[in-house]
């Protein structure tokens, strides 16, 4: 197995989330994009764990799973919040901090 | 030089379709629950991966934390906001081409630093370090402990705080 070819697939991943974050309305889909972004940070810390014979990378892959599941339960409780209040969960109609 | 025809490199070729066929259909398609259920995909194959990369508890803790509790999460998310089902509703907004750009842009500049770091001919090692779970677990507990008790006190803020950000008052 190459170097390469999980960095590659690592990346992608990550564009594709970050076209999620950007282009999508729905802010659950935002969120969903996010824990695309995060899983990809977890193969490269994989792959230079196996790479360098240490087990730091699997330790902090453990850590970024625990961190984003924190962050889905606060991110999912604030949509709900917004939900609750202006009926709507669409990140466009959200310009209330608009100068 | 990539040997196409050993087990591994196969399983890989399988795992990394199977992740960038449902990734894309991911953020492109106009049905929630089918978005949700396409990171399913996603992460079951991410986890596979991780088991091509002799990590199991970590994938273990992928199936069990992310397909387990995140993706329940995210279906009550789904269904207590009432997200438009079916594609009437467009789910992409207008600035989507900004975001291509962007993502296109990003994806060269991180495709031509790891060409250019790591070569196709940078072999993983065929005989890894094999960690098993107590290994992981000492290090948890020696190494990282600082860092381990620091998560313990944000997985408690986090439960406190979406608990108080979703009460009814």
């Amino acid at each position: 197995m190459l170097v390469n070819q999980f960095l590659l697939l690592g990346a992608f991943l990550f564009c594709v989330g970050v076209y999620g974050v950007l282009a999508r309305r729905n802010a659950v889909m935002v969120l969903m994009s996010i824990e695309l972004m995060l899983n990809a940070v977890n193969i490269n810390l994989l792959t230079f764990g196996y790479l360098h014979g240490t087990v730091s990378g699997q330790v902090f892959a453990l850590f970024v799973i625990a961190v984003a599941a924190a962050e889905v339960a606060v991110g999912l409780a604030i949509v709900l919040l917004i939900y609750r209040n202006r009926s709507n969960i669409n990140v466009e109609d959200l310009d209330l901090m608009k100068g | 030089m990539l040997a196409l025809f050993v087990a591994q490199n196969i399983a890989f070729g399988v795992i990394a379709v199977v992740t960038c066929v449902s990734a894309v259909r991911m953020v492109t398609t106009n049905n929630v629950v089918h978005a949700a259920l396409y990171l399913v995909a996603v992460l079951a194959s991410l986890g596979a991966t991780y088991v091509l990369l002799v990590a199991e508890f970590v994938a273990t803790t992928q199936f069990l934390v992310y397909i387990g509790a995140v993706m329940v999460l995210f279906l009550f998310g789904v269904m207590l906001t009432k997200a438009p089902l079916g594609s009437t509703v467009s789910l992409t907004g207008k600035q989507w081409p900004i975001g291509l750009a962007v993502s296109l842009l990003l994806g060269g500049v991180l495709a031509y630093a790891i060409v250019d770091q790591f070569d196709f001919d940078t072999e993983l090692p065929a005989d890894p370090t094999i960690f098993n779970t107590a290994d992981v677990g000492d290090s948890i507990f020696s190494t990282y402990l600082v860092p381990f008790e620091a998560v313990s006190v944000l997985l408690l803020a986090a439960l406190i705080g979406a608990i108080v950000l979703a009460r009814k008052d």
